[in-house]
């Protein structure tokens, strides 16, 4: 949406980023460090390693949620913090984050209001994205009528419905069972390749980050580092059968060696070690 | 007295999944009928009881009177006499409604301060919930002193400190408690303050508003109630109750008795209805009919 200072640039930009979380107590936990990573302009780029690798961090990091402990992030040229601002992202979390007492179609007009867009444009946005993510029957339903796949694709259609020049998902499939998880990677597929958005990604699954990505960024943890880069070269656009693919079955085992060096325990299905970050619950958090 | 914290509103997160598709209005109609049911049947039984059975078991009449006796005082002190039951009912409801919007404001007040400052939160707080646990009717005699006995403002005032706290208690929960990722969602989008007030925390904590309004409803007649035992307008509620009493006529105090608890159930029933109106969603979560 905005207009980089180089439209041929990387749309992210993060060198040398380090977090380290001081508890109060002395313990001081090292999340990241010494990150360096450029996402080109309408790449898919996954984040995978093992519980504690800081991905969800880094990914947080990008998105402004919180502040790098040093180092720089450069969103299309601009801080993290001045992308937010300009309203670059789009977000989607493990949870869908929606709105019981707003309908599905509500919950999408939401960032739109308060960008403060016109009734007319808000309800044709959200009705568009609402049908690219196949709900276009469900406009009227509150989200607890909705499947936990669908309410997913809410959170998405919500997170596109104001065009980002960037998406960030954070395990947006973690809560999902395996057969909803690969229809909605095929959907994400297929909205990225119509909507042309640049999307970084965090996942526990080595299959899905395959899938999905142009490249894949494994991590490791305690501090959490890149440990290997993964350029995914499957033809697009990907299908069902891409899952069979020879090429995809060398890609999966090179990932899960990446993520075994770096120290990482494995299941069989090809989930990294570790349930999936618990899910985030209320938090009394200061208004002020 | 407990301020009954959101017992309802208090687990969004264990909201019971339902079918994508409506079509349970048309059954629900016919189970909340059917729900009703057992309930009536005792009642009616318990009528039938204490109208045949208590000269069974003869029970004296001024210990427990019969519904019948009830009945006839009921018709025979409606609105005229010295204890004329209406203008009584009346007075003491204006007490009550008049406290009930007092102290209602006054804790949704207090409830946007505690959420909004995290200092008048640390002061106010622990404040708030000491004073909860103070038997606020004590202070009856005081606020007759206060504000004069026959001035009604010394009852609604009872009903108003009565009503303050579970609505600021719960009101501040529902302000507070909103989910970490719909703060993060909205901190993506860049939205202010007022904006998250506006379109995340005042929805959130509609659910814990109606439940202290079911709660404080019931608080204010009991405030006004009691305000009106410790003296004030012969013609009140409360009045009519200790007088009765006091001349032996206790199908009289029974009938006042009843108008108190009709009124309650009035109100309380009014609130359920404006929930219903308000936020539609709030039931069709906890998987009410």
């Amino acid at each position: 949406m905005t207009n980089a200072q180089d439209p041929n640039g990387p749309v992210v930009r993060i060198a040398g980023v380090d977090k380290t979380f001081d508890r109060g107590d002395g313990v001081v936990t090292h999340a990241l460090e010494g990150i360096d990573l450029e996402v080109a302009r309408g790449e898919f780029v996954s984040l995978i390693g093992p519980s504690g690798c800081g991905k969800s961090t880094l990914l947080r990091i990008v998105g402004d949620l919180i502040s790098p402990t040093s180092g720089t992030v450069l969103v299309s040229g601009k801080t993290a913090e001045r992308a937010r601002m300009d309203r670059d992202y789009g977000m989607v979390f493990q949870a869908p984050v929606l709105f019981d007492w707003r309908t599905v179609e509500d919950n999408v007009k939401l960032p739109l209001e308060i960008l403060g867009l016109d009734s007319t444009t808000r309800t044709k946005r959200a009705r568009e994205m609402l049908d690219l993510v196949e709900l276009g029957d469900f406009l009227k339903h509150h989200p607890y009528q909705l499947s936990g796949g669908m309410q997913q694709r809410v959170a998405i259609a919500r997170a596109l419905a104001f065009q980002p020049s960037i998406l960030l998902m954070d395990e947006p499939f973690g809560a999902l069972d395996e057969m909803t998880r690969e229809r909605m990677n095929s959907e994400v597929l297929r909205i990225w390749e119509r909507t042309a958005t640049t999307i970084l990604f965090v996942t526990h699954s080595i299959p899905e980050a395959v899938f999905l990505s142009s490249r894949v960024v494994v991590m490791s943890a305690r501090p959490g580092r890149i440990t290997k880069i993964v350029d995914v070269d499957l033809p697009r656009p990907r299908t069902e059968d891409s899952r069979e693919a020879p090429l995809y079955f060398e890609l999966v085992t090179e990932v899960r060696e990446a993520l075994r060096s770096g120290g990482a325990e494995l299941d069989d299905s090809g989930t990294v070690g570790g349930a999936p970050s618990a899910e985030r619950t209320m938090a009394e958090g200061s208004v002020g | 007295m407990s301020v009954g914290l959101s017992p309802a509103a208090s687990s969004p997160a264990s909201k019971g999944r339902v079918g994508p598709r409506g079509g349970r209005a048309g059954r629900a109609g016919r189970q909340s009928l059917a729900a009703y049911l057992p309930a009536a049947i005792v009642l009616v039984a318990v009528f039938l009881l204490l109208e045949y059975g208590l000269s069974a078991l003869q029970i004296e009449s001024f210990l427990l009177p019969k519904p019948s006796a009830i009945a006839a005082s009921l018709a025979a002190n409606w609105s005229t006499g010295r204890f004329a039951l209406v203008p009584a009912a009346v007075a003491t409801l204006q007490e009550a409604l008049l406290g009930l919007v007092i102290g209602t404001v006054a804790g949704l007040l207090a409830a946007f301060a505690t959420a909004r400052w995290a200092t008048s939160r640390q002061f106010l707080l622990p404040i708030a919930i000491a004073a909860n646990a103070i038997p606020i009717v004590a202070f009856a005699p005081l606020l007759n002193n206060w504000f004069g006995l026959l001035n009604p403002f010394s009852k609604a005032m009872m009903a108003a400190v009565l009503v303050f706290f579970p609505v600021m208690a719960n009101v501040t929960r529902g302000l507070v408690q909103v989910e970490l990722g719909s703060l993060e969602l909205m901190r993506s989008y860049a939205a202010s303050e007022w904006t998250i007030l506006r379109k995340v925390r005042i929805p959130n904590a509609l659910p814990f508003f109606f439940t202290a309004m079911k709660i404080a409803t019931t608080l204010s007649l009991i405030g006004a109630i009691v305000g009106d035992y410790f003296g004030g307008s012969l013609s009140s509620l409360g009045r009519r109750i200790v007088e009765s009493a006091a001349s032996l006529k206790f199908d009289v105090t029974w009938s006042a008795i009843l108008f108190g608890a009709v009124s309650g159930m009035v109100l309380y029933a009014l609130v359920v209805l404006a929930e219903r109106l308000v936020i539609p969603w709030a039931a069709a979560l906890r998987g009410d009919t």
